[in-house]
Order: structure tokens, then C-alpha cells, then sequence
């Protein structure tokens, strides 16, 4: 039932993958790293307030997972939301402007950083506490199987929450009824500050549905074809109305857990052997380059076209008006 | 293009901080990502990233340099063939976003205004009438509303198969069958929120939790899921479901099974609280509850169940939220009451008619929203109030009563508002004990005699 990736499979090396799929993978990564690092310059500038976590290290998962999405599936995760957002195609001036607060975000200016939502895209938030969105994941696959349709859930949350007592009766009653819902644990190997190590004994965390039934498997969230591999296989699964299936994403994630962390857990050289030897992106750039599927020039216009695209959100997120001050009193009641 | 790099804001409360150290020097190529200088919060020392790529030019605050204020410009990078001689003066830090029109909020009316009440009757005079129990009110609510929309369903621990701990769900299962009517294991944490989850995706649920003590399991996700969404989407998704089962004191259950949450459930924004007294007031206000599009409370009371009251005979009866009942009319003062309390209250006001006082009694069935107007207008007839809730007297919604009707009513009272709650401490076992822990019709008579100053 579970297995673990083994390093050089076929999907890692790239071979059998197109050039548009690579570069498709390219853009879509990038576009979330450039976000983040503007996310983080407009925090620093005051223009964005209270808790920002960055997605920045850990594109390849979002990216992957998506790739093996089909139109009417769903996804919930937790407050480090942004990635996941623009992986599924919600616009980045809307997500940009909710992180200032503004009138043109996703909620109005209502949500922040860690609420936002998009019925047209089936994105479910965007919540705060941690590890409460894995059952209302497991909800959403519920509704999907009491209409009757083949849509799935994803359901993602962190090494952290997978600590929380309701993700494990959520584990038993998404099997117990054969819900169509995919846990993605984005293990990223830090809850805050403190390491898987220091907080378990378990060798793994996927290999825990074992005691409810649920078949799982370990995935190299560094590698965007890896992740879409195991996303499909999991998806497959699902569809076929065979129950729940558990991804656990090996992934790391390069800025601290939120803004105001000074990051003295782990250390500098740690980070930067990451970024160094694993980075997602880099991993898909030189797959494209060694491949002779781009040249040096044509990955830089891209570079420059999520550029420019960043810079419209970033613009778009400042001349936003603030919401107007009735709107303090606006859907509380539907 | 020369880039400035600015002081960053490194908290959620930042100001201003100490450059402590620069790992970088004029003249050094910068990538993005690369740590370039380590400052010192009030609260911890942080790295700093670079974001933009180029060469620093210039650096503007020299390490060592403490209160730096948040968008001071502490270094310029410069692209390929700049000097950084070329550079203007700093830039104006981050602009502050455009302002929105002043609202102003919802104005309070300031008393004395005559107040008209909003009671009126649930039923046009010469509906026929049935006796049922509380119980059978609330299984006909649920199982009319079930067969009016197959999106409603019914979730909770012993609903189906052992057909309710307090039987309320009985036959529901063999009407609607295993999909609708849904026994979930003891965890009550997770299936509330995969209950939320299935409203968000579009499905009414209703959640029949063994007692609400049970529930605060899990409040997170009544309250942070479930009432929160709303308005934090931005009015693009809520959770139009029903949380309901038996509230407050039993009978000699102790301490952790007897409980009255109506205050806590009603000082949440995004819910919809409910707590009816009679069967009539159960069965109408249930079917509002199931087609109503936000999360409702609905505390009923195991003791009520087994109580019988006329009901009106009518293929879809339903009464709306904010309206209250009068159940009795009285000249000299004003009983509210919600819930099982009403019982106390109508009790004592049969006792307060043999010391000819005349007692107004007023059930507010429903909590959030609550009819003022009805309690104010009765205030400014009788001058008088005694609010009775079975719960805590911290924090209560007899309080918060009270100060709303001394606020809208000032000039019209007589005597101080009492705020009688049951006492403030856990419930106790012994029968003795526990009948002093709850509220009686003494006592309300008491409190009246005292306002009547009889």
C-alpha cells in the first residue's frame, strides 16, 4: 500500500514530458515565487498588516496537484494560502488586494492574507486555525458524493496539523464513507519552529491513515513531475470511488513561518543548501535548458513577463480604495 | 533603474528598529533571496532578503545605526552601467492607501419614544389544533423539511439506527434512508466541521449533537468556521445549516452535562440562535431554522421534550426569527423569559396573581436576533422587569437585557431591572443541591415583590 519514491524516476529525469507542459510548470512556479517576494516587500513597506506567511521553496507542490485537477474539483488549505490560490487560477490582483486590505480583493478587504475564498474557482480558503480545514475538506468531498458527481477534494494542510486530533477523525470517517478526498501534507519539516523530529516518533506522517485503511505514499515535493504522478495516481483513486488517499509533500519552505520570524530553529546553511541543490524551479529550468526546449533568452522573457504581471497586481493592490467604511456591516447574515 | 532598498517591517506592530549588521558592501552583486543584513526588533534579530537583483550602490544607513524607522531608504542597488552618484534623493516612503467614505454606524433610538411591540399571534384564529409533544414537533419539522428539499440531511451520534438518544429522530431513517439520515461515530470535533464542509459545498445540514455540552468539542468550528466565513469571503460563502439537541439542565446529570450556552452561542455575530419553550414554537421555528441561509443555534431541553402543547394543524407552519410571544398579559411588571425559564415564569406569575400583582410574561424564543420592541413597549406598560435565564449570571443575557432596557427605557422604570440566572457555580449532583443551583418560581416571585415593592 505505501511506497516511497525512489530518486531518478521517470518523471523526475523529465523524459516523455512536453516542452509546453515544462514550460506551462515554469511560469506557473515562478509567478508564485515572484508574488511572495513582492508580498514580502510591500509587508516590509507597511503596505500589507498583521500575519503574512510566504509560500516561497514550496511552489513545486501546488504546481503539481493542479496539474492533475479537472474542472469542478475542489481545494482548502490553511493560512499559507497564496500559492494555492494562484495555482488555481485565481487572479493575483485579487489576491494582491486582499493582502493590503483593499476593496478590489478577494474579500473585499474583509479576509487578509489568510482568508480568502473563490466560489468560481472552487477554492474554499484560506483558514487560520490550524488543521481545522481537513474536516470541512472531507465536508466538501461529502457534498460532492451526496450529489452524486465524480469531483474530488484537496485537502492540504502541514506537518504541524497533522498533530491535530480532528485530522485523524477525519481520517476515520473520510474512509469510513468513502469520501472523495485527497490530504496533501505539505511537510515543509517545521510547525513554526519546531521540527517534525521534536515533535514525533513517526517515521512518516502518511504512513498514519495505515490505521484507518487509508493507502498513502511519500512524494519529492521539490520535483513538480513527481507530485503530479503521485497527484494523478491519488486522483485515480478517488474518482473511482475507492475512498480517501494521503500525499505527503516532502517540501521545505525558504522564509520563516511568517513574517516576523527570526528563523533561529535552523540554520543559515540549511536554507541555503535547500535552495542551492532542490529549488523547484531551478529543477524545471535546467530540465527545459538541458532538454533544448527554451534558451537562456526565452526563459528571461518569461522572467520578465511574470515580472510585469506581479508589478500590475502589486499596483493594482495600492490604488485599490480601502473598503468603504459601511461595509463594516455587510455580510454578517445571508 | 536604481533600486532603493527600504527599512522593513519585520512584526505586525514594527516601528522602528536597529540595523545591526551588513552582510553586503558597496560595490557586491546582490541575488534575490540573498540575506544582505540582520536587523533588531524589539523582539527578536531578523534577516533580512534581498528581493531585486543588481549591485549595491550605495549603502545610505551605516551598520550599528539604531531607530530606524519602517521605509527609510538603508540602501541603493544599482543595474549594470549606474553609478550610484546618479542616485536622487530618497524616494517618499510607501503613500497611504486612498480613504474610503466616512459611514456612519447604525444610530440607537434614545429613550423616551413610545416603542410598539411586534408580537402578534403565530396562527390565524380558527386554525385547527393538535395536541404533540416538543418531541414530535421537532421530527415533523425536520421530516416536512427533508421532504421539501433533498438537500437537507440529518448527522449526529445514534440519529438513525438507534433512532435518537432522546428520540427525536425516530423513523427518520426508514422515511429518508442511510444517506440522509447519517449515524457518525463519537467525534464530534470532526464530523461538526465535515458537517460545515458539506454546507459550504452546497448542502443544508442539520447537526443533532447528544447535548450541547457535547458541542464544545467543537465550537472551533461552529463559531471560526461556520459563522466567520461569511463575512470573511466577502459574502461569497456561508454555511446555511442547523446545529441543534438538548441544552441546559437535566435532571441530576452533574456538572459537565448540564449547561446552558444560549449567552455564548448569542455573542457571536454570524449565528442564529434559538431556544423555544412550547412544541408549537419548536415545530415553527425549526422549519424557519432548516431554510434559513446562516448557521443556527437551536437549544432545545430534554425536559420539554416529553411536554405536550396545542399545535395548529397546518400543512407548513412556520414562525419568523425576532419575534417574540406574550404569553400572558400584566399591568404591573414585565417577566422575560426564553426556553424551559418561560415555565418558571408563568408559574410564578400564577402565583403573583393570588397577591394581585399582574404579571407580563414575554418569551423571546429566539436570542439572536432578539425583539427589543416587544420587551420595551410592555417596560413602558408596566415599568417593571425581571429577566429569568437558567444560565450563569457572568456575562448573561439577562444582564445585557437589563442594560438595553435601562439604555431605551430609562424614564419609564419604577424600580431597578432584575437580572435573576441560576447560581454561579458548577451543577451539583444531590437533589437538594441542585434544585437551590436552578432558578425557581420563588424566587422570581420574590424578585418581583421586591420591584413591586409589595
Amino acid at each position: 500500500m505505501a511506497t516511497r519514491k525512489t530518486p531518478e524516476t521517470e518523471a523526475q529525469t523529465g523524459a516523455n514530458v512536453s516542452k509546453e507542459e515544462l514550460l506551462e510548470y515554469y511560469r506557473e512556479m515562478l509567478l508564485i515565487r515572484r508574488f511572495e517576494e513582492k508580498a514580502g516587500q510591500l509587508y516590509g513597506m507597511g503596505l500589507i498588516g498583521g500575519f503574512c506567511h510566504l509560500y516561497i521553496g514550496q511552489e513545486a507542490v501546488v504546481v503539481g496537484i493542479e496539474a492533475a485537477t479537472k474542472e469542478g474539483d475542489k481545494r482548502i488549505t490553511s493560512y499559507r494560502d497564496h500559492g494555492h490560490m494562484l495555482a488555481c487560477g485565481m487572479d493575483p490582483k485579487g489576491v494582491m488586494a486582499e493582502l493590503t486590505g483593499r476593496e478590489g480583493g478577494y474579500s473585499k478587504g474583509k479576509g487578509g492574507s489568510m482568508h480568502m475564498f473563490s466560489k468560481e474557482k472552487h477554492f474554499y480558503g484560506g483558514h487560520g486555525i490550524v488543521g481545522a480545514q481537513v474536516p470541512l475538506g472531507a465536508g466538501l468531498a461529502f457534498s460532492d458524493k451526496y450529489k452524486g458527481n465524480d469531483n474530488v477534494t484537496f485537502a492540504y494542510f502541514g506537518d504541524g496539523a497533522a498533530n491535530q486530533g480532528q485530522v485523524y477523525e477525519t481520517y476515520n470517517m473520510a474512509e469510513l464513507w468513502d469520501l472523495p478526498v485527497i490530504f496533501v501534507i505539505e511537510n515543509n519539516q517545521y510547525a513554526m519552529g519546531t521540527s517534525v523530529k521534536r515533535s514525533t516518533k513517526s517515521q512518516t506522517l502518511f504512513g498514519r491513515g495505515v490505521a484507518y485503511g487509508i493507502p498513502g505514499e511519500q512524494v519529492d515535493g521539490m520535483d513538480v513531475l513527481a507530485v503530479k504522478a503521485a497527484a494523478q495516481k491519488a486522483v485515480a483513486h478517488c474518482r473511482a470511488g475507492k475512498g480517501p488517499y494521503i500525499l505527503e509533500v516532502m517540501t521545505y519552505r525558504y522564509r520563516g513561518h511568517s513574517m516576523s520570524d527570526p528563523a533561529k530553529y535552523r540554520s543559515r546553511e540549511e536554507v541555503q543548501k535547500m535552495r542551492d541543490e532542490r529549488d523547484a524551479i531551478e529543477h524545471v529550468r535546467d530540465l527545459l535548458l538541458t532538454g533544448g526546449h527554451a534558451t537562456d533568452d526565452d526563459l528571461k522573457a518569461i522572467d520578465k513577463d511574470i515580472k510585469a504581471v506581479v508589478n500590475e497586481a502589486a499596483e493594482f493592490a495600492k490604488e485599490s480604495p480601502e473598503p468603504a467604511l459601511s461595509e463594516l456591516w455587510t455580510d454578517i447574515y445571508a | 533603474m536604481a533600486t532603493e532598498i527600504l527599512m522593513p517591517a519585520l512584526s505586525p506592530t514594527m516601528e522602528e528598529g536597529t540595523l545591526s549588521k551588513w552582510l553586503v558592501k558597496e560595490g557586491d552583486d546582490v541575488k534575490s533571496g540573498q540575506i544582505i543584513a540582520e536587523i533588531e526588533t524589539d523582539k527578536a534579530t531578523m534577516e533580512f532578503e534581498a528581493v531585486d537583483e543588481g549591485t549595491v550602490g550605495k549603502i545610505l544607513i551605516p551598520e550599528g545605526t539604531s531607530g530606524v524607522k519602517v521605509n527609510t531608504p538603508i540602501a541603493v542597488l544599482v543595474e549594470e552601467g549606474e553609478s550610484a552618484d546618479d542616485i536622487k534623493a530618497p524616494a517618499p516612503a510607501a503613500a497611504d492607501a486612498p480613504k474610503a467614505e466616512a459611514a456612519p454606524a447604525p444610530a440607537e433610538a434614545a429613550a423616551p419614544v413610545e416603542i410598539v411591540s411586534k408580537a402578534s399571534p403565530d396562527w390565524p384564529e380558527g386554525t385547527p389544533m393538535k395536541t404533540i409533544t416538543v418531541r414530535e414537533a421537532l421530527r415533523e419539522a425536520m421530516a416536512e423539511e427533508m421532504r421539501a428539499d433533498e438537500n437537507v440531511f440529518l448527522m449526529g451520534e445514534e440519529v438513525a439506527e438507534y433512532q435518537g438518544a432522546y428520540k427525536i429522530s425516530q423513523g427518520l431513517l426508514d422515511e429518508f434512508g442511510a444517506k440522509r439520515v447519517i449515524d457518525t461515530p463519537i467525534t464530534e470535533q470532526g464530523f461538526t466541521g465535515i458537517a460545515v464542509g458539506a454546507a459550504f459545498g452546497g448542502l443544508r445540514p442539520i447537526v443533532e449533537f447528544m447535548t450541547f455540552n457535547f458541542a464544545m468539542q467543537a465550537i472551533d468550528q461552529i463559531i471560526n468556521s461556520a459563522a466567520k466565513t461569511l463575512y470573511m469571503s466577502g459574502g461569497q460563502m456561508g454555511a446555511p445549516m442547523v446545529f441543534r439537541g438538548p441544552n441546559g439542565a437535566a435532571a441530576r446529570v452533574g456538572a459537565q452535562h448540564s449547561q446552558d450556552y444560549a449567552a455564548w452561542y448569542a455573542s457571536i455575530p454570524g449565528l442564529k440562535v434559538v431556544m423555544p419553550y412550547s412544541a408549537s414554537d419548536a415545530k415553527g421555528l425549526l422549519k424557519t431554522a432548516i431554510r434559513d441561509n446562516n448557521p443556527v443555534i437551536f437549544l432545545e431541553n430534554e425536559i420539554l421534550y416529553g411536554r405536550s402543547f396545542e399545535v395548529p394543524d397546518l400543512p407548513d407552519f412556520t414562525i419568523p426569527f425576532g419575534k417574540a410571544r406574550i404569553w400572558r398579559e400584566g399591568a404591573d411588571v414585565t417577566l422575560v423569559s426564553w426556553g424551559i425559564s418561560v415555565g418558571h415564569a408563568l408559574e410564578a406569575a400564577d402565583k403573583l396573581a393570588a397577591l394581585g400583582i399582574s404579571a407580563e410574561v414575554i418569551d423571546l424564543r429566539t436570542l439572536r436576533p432578539i425583539d427589543y420592541d416587544t420587551v420595551l413597549a410592555s417596560v413602558q406598560k408596566t415599568n417593571r422587569a425581571v429577566i429569568v435565564e437558567e444560565g450563569f449570571p457572568v456575562g448573561s443575557l439577562a444582564s445585557y437585557m437589563a442594560s438595553v432596557i435601562m439604555e431605551r427605557a430609562f424614564d419609564y422604570l419604577d424600580a431597578p431591572v432584575l437580572a435573576l440566572t441560576g447560581k454561579d457555580v458548577p451543577m451539583p449532583y444531590a437533589a437538594n443541591l441542585e434544585k437551590l443551583a436552578l432558578i425557581t418560581s420563588d424566587e422570581i416571585v420574590e424578585a418581583v415583590r421586591k420591584v413591586t415593592y409589595r
